[in-house]
């Protein structure tokens, strides 16, 4: 067992890990921050991505003991309290979700792909969430909803959210 | 749309945000791998790497003594108590099938399946000590490709036991159901004086691949067991637990909670289900399962995976004159809950959209040393469509018209409507017309063409091809009695009931099971607009088969058209148990009361009566007539008469770079007519996602085996799903042609875009490089294999057991044989 301390979604907390636990075990199985998900073993789907120190990782790619004195935010503490984050809500607004299952990633790819490239082309976002599998929305929303989030327009109430 | 213009009141056809959406995008969420309960063990599960093998014998000593771990059970162990995995439809009386036992005793018959299972305190100890369970296998010749298998070639049987690899034979034929002419015929006469075409398609295997791994956990401490599980199906599951394992019923409680995709592939009952539940049950402590990608990609059921013979006949003009599909279906080692129900679904749907006067369909369903097949989106459809949608561009090749000429010459006419088809079923309502003329706009037809003509002539090398998809579907699964006549083994109603609270909040409980559809929004809205309540007010339940006690759940296309129907009935029956009410509270005589917008009033002055104030009332209930129940909720159960008839016309452009083989998608139209759309959000993101699962097949998916029955293409390294960065965004309308068949005269959405789109992009594949000989690509279209077929003739080619080439380095990537795919 080895001891971590680190910050998840703002709190401090401290536990002894398994030096083979993976990060996202141990933000599901020890924090309970199962908003956080697991969709393969391979490190291909990206539905379990979070961000390390303000950039976006595989949770399932990084062992717990790696982030020992690091910052982990998960999609729990994306929001600040009621106030969702604009790629959350654009999601929302777009429609970018259907089952959810690879949101929580999608949207923490989203953030950090924004935050290097506030003004992406759809191309780039395309590239940007290359790495990050959804089997529902055919992705068309997904990318309308970064690109939403991107320009930062405010809401409408006609679907050409879902259209364009 | 002017800015000044009013938002309609009506819920109905708004884009309404969704309800679901507030956890999903906060981390707020209820997947069943999320549940933990005091003392909860973990399982894992030993499998099989050999595709048939006698179990010799499986030493479970070192795992049993490993940390943590508290037991390690066979299937021997848990013997008749661990149930059975049912097929819900025996496609023929004389339909040979093995029983499924979740966990065999003697012999596996895939590579995957499960011979023991690890019971410990974390799932960690769990899977460390399945290591350590030493089986011994003897093994067993395994039939993996389908046309060997079909033949019984060699004496290689899936099952010894049984004999054959011949499941089922299961035949259709117009003239011997009375229903269109005498095919053969048909054929016979178009070989002296028309056209025969002939061509042999493969519908590849492929995996559902929903992002949730399946995920099980079973309570047996409560007076009713319960199962949380990862299925689109909760209430088919807890009638197959009671069926199969001795617990009565009503002392089984299933909840499906937030569920991560489907697709049809959640459409099952599991052997992990049942084996969690004997263990569970066993050891009267809550267990909980959670697959690996790599278990769901090798124990899931599989979807499509057959051969397609068809044969056309038609007048030289192009008008068809009949058309005959013989088919293999591959189930895999077992019987699937629907199994050979699939390619039966398909049946009706190879006529499509058109007016064939002579139709025979067979299928001969196979089984193999494979995963098992069962549903996956479209569910039968997808096949018929791919088949017929790329005959008639060969139909229209042969006689040297445009693909949409030779359809419109045979499709049925919108002042056609309702017809009823060369296989019995009545088309209620459509108007191919109309949605082909609006695709062609949106896609520039005209314009395509002429570049089309014009890079041909020029000899470009990368090449533009356009695909054409005027498909029909037939969903909103089913009426009861019409599946009966099939043999299906349950019906095809739904349920709904509507509860009026005393604080004006309205509960819907819904049968459907919904795994990311968007069921409490869409609901919400029919039910805002039929009661007259705000949209907010409205809460949809389901899901649980203690809250929505009875119900079919959720696949083909049916939660709409049959469970939202359901709702409208219920919703109306609340509204005339409260007419009788408000008339007492109002002391007028029912016969004056109207109802409207949420509002009972006495016609010709302003008295009136909210429904939400006649639920206070009955609440208390210290003023109601005589004789009456003092409540307004209500329920309805709905069997729809019959099928919903989405269609629409899909026009794909493709470039072709016809020296490198590499394929790229550069426009995609769609116009569906679906009748009466509840939501265009909802409506345009079941469209886009189902779009990119049809295209999928077409361009990547497909699963491998190799020689020793072993899926190469287990994990997401090797199954190739796109990404956001292979797709390209849709440009999506609608027509539509209301369903006469249900009161909101809507038609299902959620496997059209699948159903339609795989021979669209074929087709635009082949039209880009037939003047280079070609009228074929196996799928996927992968760019070796469109090579192969410009460069050396053929459809490119079966695909190599992609995973092998370090077992021969003097020929890297030859020397394995072809996949089952073969």
């Amino acid at each position: 067992m080895a001891r971590i301390n680190l910050t998840v979604d703002g709190a401090q907390v401290s536990d002894d890990v398994e030096p083979r636990m993976l990060l996202v075990q141990y933000l599901r199985e020890k924090l309970g921050k199962t908003g956080t998900v697991i969709g393969c073993d391979t490190s291909n789907c990206g539905a379990c991505t979070v961000h390390l120190d303000g950039r976006s990782v595989k949770s399932c790619n990084v062992l717990a003991v790696q982030v020992d004195g690091h910052e982990v935010t998960t999609i729990e503490g994306l929001a600040t309290g009621d106030q969702l984050h604009p790629v959350q809500e654009a999601f929302r607004e777009c429609h970018g979700l259907q089952c959810g299952f690879c949101t929580p990633g999608m949207i923490m790819q989203a953030v950090d792909l924004l935050e290097d490239n506030p003004n992406p082309t759809e191309e780039e976002v395309r590239l940007g969430l290359e790495g990050n599998l959804c089997r529902c929305t055919g992705y068309h929303n997904i990318v309308q909803s970064v690109l939403h989030a991107a320009k930062g327009v405010s809401t409408s109430s006609t679907t050409e959210g879902a259209r364009a | 749309m002017t800015t000044t213009e009013e938002r309609p009141t009506a819920e109905i056809g708004r884009d309404r945000r969704r309800k679901e959406d507030q956890r999903l995008i906060t981390g707020r969420t209820r997947f069943t791998d999320n549940l933990t309960l005091p003392g909860m063990l973990h399982l894992a599960m030993v499998r099989s790497p050999f595709a048939h093998a006698k179990i010799v014998s499986i030493d479970t000593t070192e795992a049993a003594a490993a940390r943590n771990v508290v037991a390690v059970l066979t299937g021997a162990d848990l013997g008749e108590g661990q149930g059975v995995n049912i097929n819900a439809w025996p496609i023929t009386p004389d339909q040979v099938a093995p029983t499924h036992v979740p966990m065999p005793t003697d012999r596996v018959a895939f590579a995957g399946e499960t011979v023991a299972v690890v019971v410990a305190r974390t799932a960690a100890e769990a899977r460390d000590a399945a290591e350590l369970v030493d089986v011994e296998y003897d093994e067993l010749p395994a039939a993996l490709d389908l046309k060997a298998a079909a033949a019984d070639e060699g004496g290689v049987f899936a099952h010894p036991d049984l004999g054959t690899n011949k499941s089922a034979y299961w035949k259709f034929d117009s003239a011997d159901a009375g229903t269109g002419g005498n095919v053969d015929e048909a054929i016979e006469k178009a070989r002296v004086d028309g056209i025969v075409i002939e061509r042999e398609y493969r519908q590849q295997r492929l995996i559902p691949a929903f992002m949730e791994p399946r995920s099980v956990v079973v309570d047996p401490t409560g007076e009713q067991i319960t199962m949380w599980s990862a299925t689109q199906i909760p209430h088919i599951l807890r009638f197959a637990l009671a069926a199969t394992t001795g617990v009565p019923e009503s002392k089984i409680r299933v909840i499906a909670p937030d569920v991560g995709g489907g697709f049809g592939g959640k459409l099952q009952t599991t052997p992990e289900e049942f084996i969690a539940w004997a263990v569970a049950r066993r050891l009267g402590k809550p267990v909980k399962y959670t697959e690996t990608r790599s278990e769901s990609l090798v124990s899931g059921h599989h979807g499509r995976d057959q051969w397609q013979r068809l044969t056309l006949a038609a007048e030289k003009d192009g008008t068809v004159t009949g058309f005959k599909v013989d088919l293999l279906a591959d189930m895999g080692a077992y019987i699937s809950i629907v199994g050979g129900g699939v390619p039966v679904l398909g049946a009706f749907m190879f006529n499509a959209i058109y007016k064939f006067p002579a139709y025979q369909f067979g299928v001969q369903t196979v089984l193999t040393n494979k995963t098992w097949t069962d549903a996956y989106r479209g569910a039968g459809r997808p096949e018929a469509t791919y088949a017929i949608e790329r005959i008639m561009d060969e139909l229209a090749v042969e006689i040297g018209v445009d693909p949409l000429e030779i359809r419109e010459k045979n499709w049925i006419k919108h002042e056609e409507f309702p017809f009823t088809t060369v296989c019995g079923l009545e088309y209620d309502s459509g108007n191919y017309e109309a949605a082909t003329a609006r695709a062609k706009e949106m896609f520039g037809y005209d314009e395509l063409r002429a570049e089309q003509k014009q890079r041909r002539d020029a000899g470009d090398r990368v090449q533009l091809g356009i695909g054409v998809s005027t498909f029909t579907e037939m969903c909103g699964l089913a009426p009861s009695r019409v599946l009966g006549s099939l043999d299906y083994g349950a019906g095809g109603w739904e349920h709904a009931s509507v509860r009026m609270l005393a604080t004006g909040k309205v509960e819907v409980v819904t049968g459907t099971s919904a795994h990311g559809q968007g069921h409490e929004t869409a609901f919400s809205q029919i039910v805002a607009d039929r009661l007259g309540v705000p949209f907010e007010d409205v809460e949809v339940l389901h899901g649980d088969t203690q809250v929505a006690h009875k119900g079919l759940d959720t696949y083909g296309s049916r939660s709409l058209v049959v469970g939202g129907e359901a709702i409208v009935r219920a919703a109306d029956k609340v509204i005339e148990k409260a007419k009788p009410i408000a008339a007492h509270l109002l002391e007028a005589s029912a016969d004056d009361l109207e109802f409207a917008a949420g509002r009972f009033s006495v016609r010709g002055t302003d008295q009136g009566m909210a429904l939400t104030e006649i639920a206070l009332a009955t609440f208390a209930s210290h003023n109601y007539p005589e004789g009456l129940e003092p409540g307004i909720d209500a329920e309805a159960t709905f069997d729809p008469d019959s099928f919903s008839f989405p269609h629409g016309t899909h026009l794909c452009a493709m470039e072709v770079d016809t020296e490198t083989g590499e394929v790229k998608m550069r426009k995609y139209v769609a116009c569906d007519d679906i009748g009466n759309i509840i939501n265009p959000l909802i409506v345009a993101g079941q469209v886009h996602g189902g779009l990119v699962q049809g295209i999928a097949q077409a361009l990547w998916e497909e699963a491998v085996y190799d020689e020793s029955g072993t899926l190469v293409s287990g994990s997401f390294v090797d199954y190739l799903l796109p990404t956001a960065a292979d797709t390209i965004n849709f440009d999506i309308d609608h027509t539509t042609s209301p369903s006469l068949t249900n009161t909101l005269g809507t038609k299902g959405v959620g496997e059209a875009g699948t159903i339609a789109s795989t021979p669209a992009v074929v087709n635009a594949v082949v039209d880009a490089v037939r003047h280079l000989g070609v009228n074929d690509i196996v799928m996927p279209c992968t760019p070796e294999r469109v090579w192969r077929a410009i460069n050396q003739g053929g459809s490119g080619g079966a695909t190599e057991g992609a995973a092998m080439p370090h077992f021969d380095e003097a020929e890297p990537g030859r020397d394995s044989t072809e996949g089952a795919g073969a």
